[in-house]
């Protein structure tokens, strides 16, 4: 079981969450730490790409809720990168898919932040 | 659902210790069980997920117990699996104080068991520990 962060500054003042592997209840504190961290900072505009995520369960759900609500406490907002059937049918089932945008692919995802 | 008609294939009990790191260890033992029926891969993802949110309630409402127990029966017709916490009874005060913390995520966690498996049972009790019943019925 793994889970790979990897945060790194995009055009303006977007920041981009790539993340890798599995997400569950074990793995999202991980994940939960770089998302505060770039809020902390003052990062309120984050696209997070799930492409390379193979699974994620309602802990990493609620992970993208938590920082989806403190960013748009800023005025801010998060994107979502989700090619992954599987994980997209999660975001159905849970309407998940009526509260964040997601995308295709990441530069669609940073391209509806502006 | 009439599951006499069905043949009983055989049933695997599973422990693991009632700590996060131990959940995919379930959830990969039951998506091999789930595999040898003739499921799709998506139903096999569907109860990978389900057995995953089931111990992670299990986890979040009983902190303090010392294993989970899983019991797979798999049958012509059907998946039942049941996740079960082994409470301590003397720490169950802990588990007051975490209830309200993990409420919203528990409650998603119920939606999509519901959501995934076709018969779902559970039963939270703070004395004698949590119980869920989930079935996944093979498609004709």
């Amino acid at each position: 079981m793994d889970i790979k962060v990897h945060v790194r500054e995009s055009d303006a003042d977007a920041y981009v969450v790539e993340l890798g592997g599995e997400i569950d209840v074990y793995t999202s504190p991980k994940v939960k730490d770089a998302i505060t961290e770039l809020i902390d900072q003052g990062h309120y505009n984050l696209v997070i790409n799930l492409e390379k995520v193979r699974y994620i369960d309602s802990t990493g759900l609620g992970v993208l809720i938590g920082g989806l609500k403190r960013v748009r406490e800023h005025g801010g907002t998060v994107n979502l990168v989700c090619t992954n059937p599987q994980i997209k049918k999660i975001f159905d089932i849970t309407g998940l898919v009526k509260i964040f945008g997601i995308f295709d692919d990441e530069q669609s995802a940073k391209k509806a932040l502006a | 659902m009439a599951e006499t008609s069905f043949d009983l294939l055989g049933t695997v009990e599973l422990q693991i210790p009632s700590k996060p790191e131990w959940v995919a260890v379930a959830r990969l033992a039951v998506a091999a069980i789930a595999n040898r029926l003739p499921f799709s891969v998506e139903e096999i993802e569907d109860v990978k997920l389900a057995i995953a949110e089931a111990c992670t309630i299990c986890i979040q409402q009983a902190p303090s117990s010392n294993v989970i127990a899983i019991t797979c029966e798999a049958a012509t017709g059907y998946l039942r699996v049941r996740v079960r916490d082994h409470r301590d009874a003397a720490r169950t005060e802990e588990l007051t104080d975490k209830r309200p913390s993990t409420l919203a995520v528990e409650g998603l966690g119920i939606f999509l068991i519901q959501a995934l498996m076709d018969v779902v049972e559970y039963r939270v009790d703070s004395e004698s520990g949590t119980e869920l019943v989930m079935t996944k019925r093979v498609s004709a």
